[in-house]
């Protein structure tokens, strides 16, 4: 089998929530450069559990980078090397015969490690149920042009509404901040006309459940829209930060 | 907790107070190197001392200086804070970090950048501000011909025990005023004949160019200010004009004073 590459990798291997955990190293042996980086974990652990040892827990599901579950931190990037993918759209033609790659986690005090590679991302739900949502009834299908939204907002708000989810923001960023998903989450609801009910009540219950979790604060680095795979843009923080502020200066909603 | 309590102990309340204060001490910067530029004349420092003077004691000044002490303290503050808690939301890091693959340096660096900003003003302040406040400066005296202002007699006045009082006269019998000034252009040039001193003046503002050319744009975006047709020209400003034109003119004044020194 010509074209095929052996890595040596070393994983972050942890029992559960609170084990210290460590890096073990792992040879992945005749890893073809058309396989996926969750398909080649998929060989690693069939000859770890042929030898009887614990397969290496991560997190995946859809593996056509929709749902945001998969969340590998590998070589010092969420996701990997390659630009707007998740891990499971991450191909090992990315790299190269005889390469290490370190496969860690995402480090943050809201994303406890559940086991190896897999985390609790709990706290993004929490932050949706403190408000990012629409409590009226928005009814069956309209009929087209019956609410009417310029173009440029829809596609806007659609924009935003990629975002999956995954935590690669707070995983780049160097405060472990969640400042991306949650300015994503608050705009897909203020730009339509839907959201406006709940619109500043919306900003400070999710930027108050966002500060309850422990996240970091931004800092502007960028990192975050760098890494997304959903390519979330650094407008949505902008744009929370005006909904907040407005929210909290000229607006006379408080939270619940 | 109160309304206003509460959004300044949120996490976008604290990037507001940091956004503000920061822009605030950049128009401070604007000012003072605007100001400063009078240590380029060729006057004994009749120009600069008497700027010094009005500086110091103009009421509205005073007040705006004050406004800006308040600001450095807040910024360094609320920079910690956040920092602290920032460290707080990761407490295991990666065993492989790699930051320049997805943001530039001055951002992931303004911490360390700030903290050297911070002994810089520290410094500054103890050698000029604070001498000049209660340090014993020497006074100057100049007689400026009214009828021929570019000739001015410049003389050290002795330190006494009795103070001179800051005067700003005209004398219509000899035909010109005269100026008595505590002479901080002096302490200037003393300061900077030092070349160590001045390589720590560079450095400094090696660190502030960095700080702004994050800082300046950074800012605006905390305050949610990002219209595409105005994002440009901010970065335009915050990368030339304040990563570059202020730091390199501030760095060009003990350059000067150590170049003159020396020929």
């Amino acid at each position: 089998m010509s074209g095929h590459m052996n890595l040596t990798l070393k994983v972050w291997r942890q029992k559960n929530e609170n084990d210290r955990g460590g890096f073990i190293t792992y040879k992945a042996t005749d890893i073809s450069p058309d396989m996926s980086f969750l398909e080649m974990l998929d060989v690693v652990n069939e000859s770890l559990v042929k030898r009887g040892e614990d397969p290496i827990y991560f997190d995946h599901d859809c593996r056509e980078g929709i749902c945001g579950m998969c969340s590998l931190y590998i070589n010092g990037r969420p996701h990997g090397p390659k630009r707007a993918i998740t891990t499971c759209q991450l191909h090992m033609r990315s790299f190269s015969d005889g390469e290490t790659i370190t496969i860690e986690p995402w480090r943050s005090a809201a994303f406890p490690v559940i086991k190896d590679l897999a985390t609790n991302r709990a706290a993004f739900e929490r932050i949706q149920q403190a408000g990012g949502f629409v409590s009226v009834g928005t009814g069956g299908v309209p009929d087209a042009n019956e609410i009417p939204i310029p173009k440029v907002i829809a596609d806007e708000a659609f924009n935003s509404a990629t975002c999956i989810g995954c935590g690669a923001c707070v995983a780049a960023c160097k405060n472990a901040s969640a400042m991306l998903f949650v300015s994503a989450k608050i705009s897909q609801l203020a730009l339509l006309p839907q959201g406006q009910q709940e619109r500043y009540q919306r900003a400070q219950a999710m930027v108050a459940q966002m500060d309850e979790e422990g996240f970091g604060n931004c800092t502007n680095t960028g990192a975050c829209e760098a890494e997304c795979p959903k390519e979330i843009s650094l407008t949505n923080i902008a744009r929370m930060n005006r909904e907040f502020f407005s929210a909290k200066f000229f607006k006379e909603e408080e939270i619940r | 907790m109160g309304n206003f309590s509460n959004t300044f102990s949120s996490s976008l309340g604290k990037k507001l107070v940091m956004s503000l204060t920061g822009l605030f001490m950049c128009s401070f910067l604007v000012v003072h190197l605007v100001g400063n530029l009078q240590l380029f004349k060729h006057d004994g420092g009749l120009a600069f001392n008497t700027y010094a003077y009005f500086m110091t004691h103009f009421p509205p000044i005073k007040v705006v200086s004050y406004l800006l002490y308040t600001s450095i303290v807040l910024h360094a503050i609320y920079a910690l804070v956040l920092t602290m808690k920032n460290k707080k939301a990761r407490p295991i890091g990666y065993a492989v970090t790699n930051g320049k693959a997805n943001s530039p340096w001055t951002s992931r660096n303004m911490g360390i950048l700030g903290t050297v900003l911070l002994v810089f003003i520290i410094i500054h302040m103890n050698t000029f501000w604070a001498k000049y406040h209660w340090g014993g400066v020497p006074y100057k005296k100049y007689v400026i011909e009214l009828q021929n202002p570019e000739h001015v007699q410049v003389t050290d006045l002795p330190i006494s025990s009795v103070e001179p009082v800051h005067t700003d006269a005209v004398d219509l019998q000899s035909g010109s005023r005269v100026v008595i000034a505590k002479d901080l252009y002096l302490i200037v040039q003393n300061a900077f004949e030092s070349p160590l001193y001045v390589a720590f003046y560079v450095l400094a503002m090696a660190a502030l160019s960095f700080h702004l050319i994050h800082g300046f744009r950074s800012a605006f975006q905390t305050l949610g200010w990002d219209h595409k047709k105005y994002i440009p020209l901010i970065r335009f400003i915050g990368v030339w004009g304040f990563g570059l034109l202020i730091p390199i003119v501030f760095a060009a004044m003990p350059l000067f004073f150590l170049f003159k020194t020396f020929s």
